[in-house]
């Protein structure tokens, strides 16, 4: 029950986009339509899943204080293994998906190796840091519920660019100045799950 | 000057905006947050700019992720040390600038191909031209949903005691978005070259 309440959570109340603006560059970039934007938010789901797991057991036996050496707190180091991890992972990842599955691959295409640069990727590693997860079960959990809440919202934000290509814009908000206020009105509607408890 | 305001990095070339909104609930996160991100840009900037007769080009990503998160957790450690309340409240957002598009977009498209003065002036504007950008942010959701400057009131009592309430919905997150909107919806008005077809 735990873990349902936490990946609830996690999709809809903590999303990713809504509540702390994580990835944004490539969510206002890539989401001109459904097809491209449907492409790079499963690439997020699965690096998501792969890296936060591993990042969470370095952090805990090998950067927290006293994990590895007795007295030694090598947390200041975080920052740059995770994001060594996730360079790492992308990397490894882009090769397998290349050997195992050439459809995935030729689909998921130029956005695999831009992921790691993705803040939402760095975002949920150092969330998990930030938030003490029990155990690599909720941190897996926890990774692909904001996955999904990210995926959920760049493809909706492509659905509605689509239809909104077809507005009549003042001038000078169309393009990037009309989104932005698109994806603040879906903010907002995001909102009403705040405080709902599981 | 062209990065701080025709060029701007946030409202023109649509990058780091992930902790452009996140950190402007307060002017005081916002001026500590475009202070961080100015030297971090500047400094990555000059660093890779003096190597880069020496990088090899297909290494080079990682090469500048090493570079901008030294300088990062150069940042992080300098701000727990002397400014700890504050390095709280920013919490992730301070380590989220080595995957901040403005830091790699500079130096991919500047600092590689340039002498390090000049990279580390284009690094400084334009971490200068994102540091406006969030300070004005800030300033109108401070104002409006606090009522404060610097933490400081502004708006005195007696507007309160008429009947004044402090604008909650300014506070959350979505304000921040549909405020930027407004802000490239000013400035584009002004510079029409930069409306899209």
């Amino acid at each position: 029950m735990e873990y349902l309440s936490l990946f609830v959570k996690s999709i809809f109340v903590d999303n990713m986009i809504f509540a702390y603006f994580l990835g944004m560059c490539s969510y206002l970039a890539v989401s001109k339509n459904v097809k491209t934007a449907s492409g790079l938010g499963v690439a997020v789901i699965f690096v998501l899943l792969v890296t936060l797991p591993i990042n969470y057991l370095l952090n805990k036996y090998v950067l927290g204080p006293n994990a590895l050496i007795e007295g030694v707190d090598l947390s200041f180091l975080s920052l740059i293994t995770f994001i060594a991890v996730i360079a790492a992972i992308v990397q490894l990842v882009e090769m397998v998906v290349e050997k195992f599955s050439p459809t995935l691959y030729a689909e998921l295409g130029i956005f695999l190796p831009l992921i790691a640069v993705n803040c939402a990727i760095l975002g949920g590693s150092l969330f998990m840091q930030q938030r003490d997860f029990a155990n690599v079960g909720e941190a897996a959990v926890f990774s692909l519920g904001s996955g999904l809440g990210w995926f959920l919202a760049i493809v909706t934000l492509a659905a509605i660019r689509e239809k909104m290509s077809y507005s009549n814009v003042p001038a000078p908000l169309k393009g990037i100045g009309i989104t932005f206020i698109t994806v603040g009105l879906m903010a907002m509607a995001f909102m009403t799950f705040m405080g709902i408890s599981l | 000057m062209n990065p701080i305001f025709k060029g701007n990095p946030i409202t023109t070339l649509i990058l780091g905006i992930c902790s452009a909104l996140a950190v402007t609930v307060q002017l005081k996160g916002a001026f500590v947050m475009g202070l961080s991100v100015i030297v971090v840009t500047s400094f990555s900037n000059f660093i890779v700019s003096c190597m880069r007769n020496s990088i090899p080009t297909r290494v080079r990503i990682i090469v500048q992720l090493v570079v901008v998160s030294l300088m990062v957790i150069l940042v992080d450690q300098f701000l727990k040390a002397y400014a700890y309340s504050i390095e709280k409240q920013l919490s992730v957002y301070i380590g989220l600038i080595i995957t901040n598009c403005i830091v790699m977009g500079r130096i991919e498209a500047f600092g590689l191909g340039n002498k390090p003065i000049p990279s580390f002036l284009d690094g400084l504007a334009n971490g200068a031209g994102y540091a406006m950008i969030l300070i004005i942010i800030a300033f109108f959701r401070e104002l409006l949903g606090s009522g404060t400057l610097f933490g400081f009131r502004i708006i005195p009592e007696c507007i309160y005691n008429a009947g004044y309430m402090n604008n909650g919905l300014v506070i959350l997150p979505p304000m921040a978005l549909i405020l930027l909107g407004c802000i490239v919806w000013v400035q584009r008005s002004i510079q029409k070259d930069l409306q899209e077809k």
